[in-house]
């Protein structure tokens, strides 16, 4: 052996370069195409992976050092917050159904970004982007442990904490999130990384992290808001990783331009559907409001978004078609969303309530043209109707839409009065969307949606029973049934905030804490 | 299209109607009326007389809408996937041309919802 190189000490770009690209090499045993079957069937042309500008530019060692320093200050954080019964802090114990839908739809996505980039980064032929890969494949993993640690300090105290990666696969609104990361992850490298690399990371993330995490700080979360932080301080750089892909793909072949652009288009879309729960989440779920969805879209998406698109002008990509009704939808979509929340609050797993008056006048203000005209009343009458002892609760299951697996209450864009309703026919089946955008996406891959599991449509073929379950016999009631194979427990779990076990407890111990001190 | 793949499948169609038992799905949305924030989805025998889908089904699903008693049948438009369409409520919702996962709207004309908001 020669001993004069290992001599050298290496410095920190070299040392980078030897542990990243230097570890790999041409095979010879096997054909290259043999080693990575999966990153040319995409129809994605790369001539040189040399190309690639490695935008982390850290090493594993490195990697762990930085990151266990993180990991040692959240878990103190964390450990101080729940010693001094830090939930019984915050502002309102409504807002703890927040964390629930956040536990049971979001936390279960980190875990699949974890895979899917674990995958990628096995799957692409260039050591740079496969090493990228790599590190946020870890953060990913790290996201979604960090969040279950968090959140199950709640678990102790309130329902609807207790199954989440179990109702994750079950839930019908869960369903949502669930296809959405399916859809992402049974795509080839490239689209995952356009779908979850660019589109959500890139230019969707702040829209989910914005509200979350200054939700959970103004709410007085500080838990949720560690783990938040210590996600986000990641986000540069996935946010990097995925913007380096785009702009890679593009410098590699003037062919790739309207394969990326397709995706983008699509990717958008479903991560703007995706995010009516974040949006509703933020004008209905915080007691304490940061600021409206419809704010928060035109800061994150058209402010920033937009500087965005006008950068990629040059690579010939141009904003996707699907922002024009987004932009519209900005002030009607929260309210749609829980107003059905609402009304199927016995079927899901965190409780739901019409706002205060407080609370509606905020809306009446940062909903201007729509909130007073189409939805106050709405929200009005239910409210006055539970007042009366009549809480509505529907029981007759929701039409969706068979891209997004939403319940079909959007509007047409050009007239909030109307469902907005589209049908494709496909081998003599007939399918159902919410929007032009969502059949836009199944016409262009039917193969793959007809494939959807859809929980309304599962549980009239009876596959949301437990086995034992029989539902010829006498009495049976199917809505029990499903909340059993949920593991959603009747009366915990579901229905009104307003007579909750939750409210009864918060308000019970805080009353308890403040009297003892 | 086809499914961008490594190789050429083909989905399999997960709501066929022979995966309901004998039923088939049919969803029903009312016109202007959004408190029911979606049109619904319902399971019926292709041999239920469509005049029980009105009298027995659509009650418990929109009856809790306080503009459900006011409703005149007889005024009532019907459509299917949205071009206007006339049900025979005697015969049954197979002689009535209804499919599998067909979508009907009916409109309740000069009803438009909670406070004239067609919620
Ligand atoms: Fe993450
Ligand atoms: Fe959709």
């Amino acid at each position: 052996m020669d001993m004069k190189v290992a001599a050298k000490k290496l410095g920190l770009k070299e040392r980078y370069a030897a542990m990243t690209r230097g570890l790999d090499w041409e095979t010879t045993y096997q054909p290259m195409d043999t080693v990575y079957p999966y990153d040319k069937f995409e129809g994605i042309k790369i001539h040189d992976w040399d190309k690639w500008e490695d935008p982390f530019r850290l090493t594993m060692d490195a990697y762990w050092k930085y990151q266990a320093e993180k990991e040692r200050k959240l878990y103190a954080i964390l450990d101080a917050f729940n010693q001094n019964n830090g939930h019984l802090g915050v502002t309102d114990a409504r807002y703890i159904n927040a964390l629930k839908l956040f536990l049971t739809a979001v936390t279960p996505l980190e875990y699949m970004a974890h895979r899917g980039f674990a995958h990628v980064g096995r799957q692409l032929r260039g050591a740079g982007a496969r090493v990228a890969c790599q590190m946020q494949a870890l953060d990913e993993l790290r996201h979604a442990q960090t969040q279950i640690h968090s959140l199950s300090n709640y678990n102790k105290h309130y329902n609807g904490f207790h199954d989440w990666r179990h109702m994750h696969d079950r839930i019908w609104y869960l369903s949502v999130p669930k296809s959405f990361f399916d859809d992402a992850v049974t795509a080839g490298p490239f689209e995952y990384m356009v779908a979850i690399g660019f589109s959500f990371e890139y230019v969707l993330t702040n829209l989910l992290f914005v509200p979350f995490i200054s939700g959970a700080a103004y709410n007085g979360d500080m838990g949720a808001m560690a783990f938040g932080f210590s996600a986000q301080s990641d986000e540069a750089r996935h946010m990097t990783l995925g913007l380096e892909m785009i702009k890679f793909m593009l410098e590699q072949d003037p062919a790739n331009l309207p394969i990326v652009q397709g995706w983008i288009d699509k990717w958008t879309w479903r991560g703007v559907r995706m995010l009516t729960i974040v949006g509703m989440m933020m004008d209905y779920m915080l007691p304490k409001r940061v600021m409206s969805w419809k704010e928060a879209w035109e800061i994150y998406f058209e402010e920033s978004g937009g500087a965005l698109f006008k950068d990629l002008a040059r690579y010939g990509i141009t904003i996707p078609k699907c922002v024009a009704q987004a932009t519209i939808e900005k002030e009607h979509i929260t309210h749609q969303a829980w107003t059905t929340f609402y009304q199927y609050g016995a079927a899901a797993a965190f409780n739901t309530w019409i706002p205060e008056k407080e609370e509606l006048d905020w809306l009446s203000e940062k909903y201007p043209n729509t909130f007073d005209k189409y939805y106050r009343p709405r929200l009005e009458y239910l409210g006055e109707q539970a007042k009366q002892g009549k809480r509505f609760y529907s029981t007759t299951l929701p039409m969706l839409c068979q891209c997004c697996q939403i319940p079909m209450f959007f509007t047409e864009p050009d007239d909030p009065t109307k469902i907005c309703y589209r049908e494709s026919d496909h081998n003599g089946e007939k399918y159902h969307f919410c929007s032009d955008h969502c059949k836009e996406i199944f016409d262009h891959e039917p193969e793959k949606y007809v494939q959807a599991w859809m929980p309304v449509h599962q549980i009239y073929q009876g596959n949301c029973f437990k086995p034992d379950v029989d539902p010829t016999a006498e009495g049976f009631d199917p809505l029990a049934a499903v909340l059993d194979w949920y593991n959603i427990q009747f009366g915990r779990d579901n229905l009104d905030f307003e007579g909750s076990e939750d409210q009864k407890n918060f308000d019970t111990w805080r009353q308890t804490a403040k009297s003892n001190g | 299209m086809a499914v961008v793949a490594v190789q050429a499948y083909t989905g399999e169609v997960r709501d066929r109607v022979e995966n309901f038992h004998g039923n088939q799905l049919l969803y029903i949305g009312w016109e202007d009326h959004l408190m029911i924030a979606s049109p619904l989805a319902f399971l019926f025998p292709p041999t239920m007389r469509f005049g029980d889908v009105l009298e027995k089904a659509l009650p418990n699903a929109f009856g809790v809408h306080p503009e459900w008693e006011k409703i005149d049948w007889n005024q009532a438009q019907w459509f299917k996937s949205g071009q206007a369409w006339t049900p025979n409520f005697n015969q049954t919702l197979a002689e009535n041309g209804l499919k599998h996962k067909d979508v009907l709207r009916f409109r309740t004309p000069g009803l438009t919802g909670i406070k004239g908001t067609c919620s």
